[in-house]
């Protein structure tokens, strides 16, 4: 598995993007912290920022490498290696250049301006988002064998989960805002992993006193170590399911 | 040495591999002949575990292959169009298959030598040529001494000069005692390497034999119209 990996990593470290993503986060990060004054306000406004676009380099990197790597794929697959393996040692592969980049670009200047357990969960949330965007990356690159149809797929996938999700969120909020909906929010959160990784962060800010009665629930359910422990088991089911049923489907298909 | 019974594959609607079931036997070296699109590439990448049948079996020295990837440490494939990452140069293609068979202590670099591959390390696998990327195939499929050699129409992108190198390695490694299935459309070099014919039709076996039998039922000197009076007749 190693070694398949090592040259998953020496491929991705040579097309350059790895660098202009980590720069890109470490300017961005800086710049935050340096604008505001007040670290959890930057912490806050990165988190914005992070859910929207690390979701999405996630995806479109993923997919686009892992059509790339097709000849890659088909070199080793003629070779005494178990195809699940050469699957997983791509996923990991891409999977932790990424996060690496991640920790490396908002770590590093949150350790440095404004070290506390909400830049923990802010980093932990990241990691885990990236994981999952490549994972579901992964699913739409093997449920299809054209690369534009892949890319597409990958974005419907991203656009759905930044955008359209939060949309039909609110659109039932205010359909039935007779009823009673709060464990209905907290099902629709887990429901959606950048959802899910917004209130983890959220909640350890002071600004979840401003989310109302949801906010109070999500508070006394996610508040407590039990409740933290839930949400990324949920984070933990998102990047399985998607990864297993990708692997599957990857070897049980011809090549 | 290879046991296919009752293979059976099919893309959708499209039946490419219809009940075939052959034997080859170790020490011989095997033509696979048939029309374009008769399934010869597809009764190989199931050999090679690329493709997975719908039905039937495949066995080497007796063992069932399907779903199965340490099998594929005695065979050695070169692909119709080898299709390399694009942005890795020969020395490191060749290296990384290295590093990955490191359990083989004997490394063949005849190929590699005859070639002249070693000028041409620093090249990116995206320039070459189609022709220098086959030998890159033709040298990694010889490289680790496999029992069983798979070559998809091994001289289909070489010069005459090149060609005749890898007929030769051929050659020398029958001798060894392997098996080696080629798929090719030029008679001339079939009669020239193999010993005996399989021709796939339709995603059916048509006949597999030897040559001398193909010659003598036909009563034709040379193969290429041996073949043509067979599937005449059939028609």
């Amino acid at each position: 598995m190693n070694k398949i990996i090592k040259y998953v990593f020496y491929d991705i470290i040579r097309s350059k993007i790895m660098i202009a993503y980590t720069l890109f986060l470490l300017l961005l990060t800086i710049g935050l912290f340096n604008l505001g004054g007040n670290p959890d306000k930057a912490i806050l406004s990165l988190l914005n920022i992070v859910l929207l676009t690390v979701p999405l380099i996630s995806i479109v990197f993923a997919t686009t490498h892992f059509y790339n790597s097709y000849e890659f794929m088909e070199l080793l697959v003629a070779q005494p290696i178990n195809r699940t393996r050469i699957f997983m040692s791509e996923y990991l592969g891409v999977a932790c250049s990424l996060s690496g980049a991640f920790i490396l670009g908002v770590g590093l200047p949150v350790l440095l301006f404004g070290a506390s357990l909400t830049g923990l969960y802010l980093l932990l949330t990241g990691v885990f988002i990236t994981f999952i965007f490549v994972a579901l990356a992964f699913l739409a690159s093997v449920l299809t064998r054209d690369k534009a149809k892949g890319i597409g797929i990958a974005l419907l996938v991203w656009f759905y989960f930044a955008l359209i999700y939060d949309g039909i969120v609110l659109f039932i909020l205010y359909y039935f805002s007779d009823y009673p909906l709060e464990n209905a929010t907290l099902a629709m959160t887990a429901l959606n992993p950048v959802d899910l990784g917004r209130i983890i962060v959220l909640l350890n800010l002071d600004v979840s006193a401003l989310m109302g009665y949801t906010g109070a629930l999500y508070k006394s359910i996610l508040g407590s170590v039990w409740g933290i422990g839930l949400a990324f088991g949920l984070l933990l089911l998102w990047i399985l399911v998607p990864i297993l049923s990708s692997r599957r489907i990857f070897s049980r298909r011809d090549i | 040495m290879i046991t296919i019974q009752n293979l059976r594959k099919s893309y959708g609607k499209l039946n490419v591999l219809k009940d075939v079931s052959v034997v080859f036997d170790a020490g011989r070296i095997v033509s696979v002949i048939g029309p374009n699109g008769s399934g010869k590439t597809t009764m190989i990448k199931c050999i090679l575990g690329m493709v997975l049948p719908d039905g039937g079996d495949i066995k080497i020295g007796g063992e069932s292959i399907l779903k199965k990837h340490a099998y594929r440490s005695q065979i050695g494939y070169m692909p119709q169009i080898g299709r390399y990452p694009e942005n890795m140069k020969i020395r490191q293609v060749i290296g990384m298959i290295r590093d990955i068979r490191k359990d083989v202590k004997q490394v063949d670099e005849e190929l590699i030598g005859l070639y002249g591959l070693k000028e041409m390390y620093e090249k990116r696998m995206g320039a070459l040529s189609g022709g220098t990327k086959q030998k890159v195939s033709a040298a990694l499929a010889f490289m680790f001494n496999p029992k069983i050699l798979i070559l998809d129409e091994p001289t289909a992108g070489l010069d005459p000069i090149s060609a005749e190198i890898l007929k030769c390695k051929i050659l020398k490694e029958k001798k060894k005692g392997k098996l080696i299935l080629i798929t090719s459309h030029i008679m001339s070099e079939v009669e020239e390497v193999a010993d005996e014919v399989m021709c796939l039709m339709d995603g059916q076996l048509k006949f597999h034999e030897t040559i001398e039998s193909i010659k003598a039922q036909t009563n034709e000197e040379r193969l290429s119209r041996a073949i043509a009076k067979i599937m005449n007749e059939e028609d």
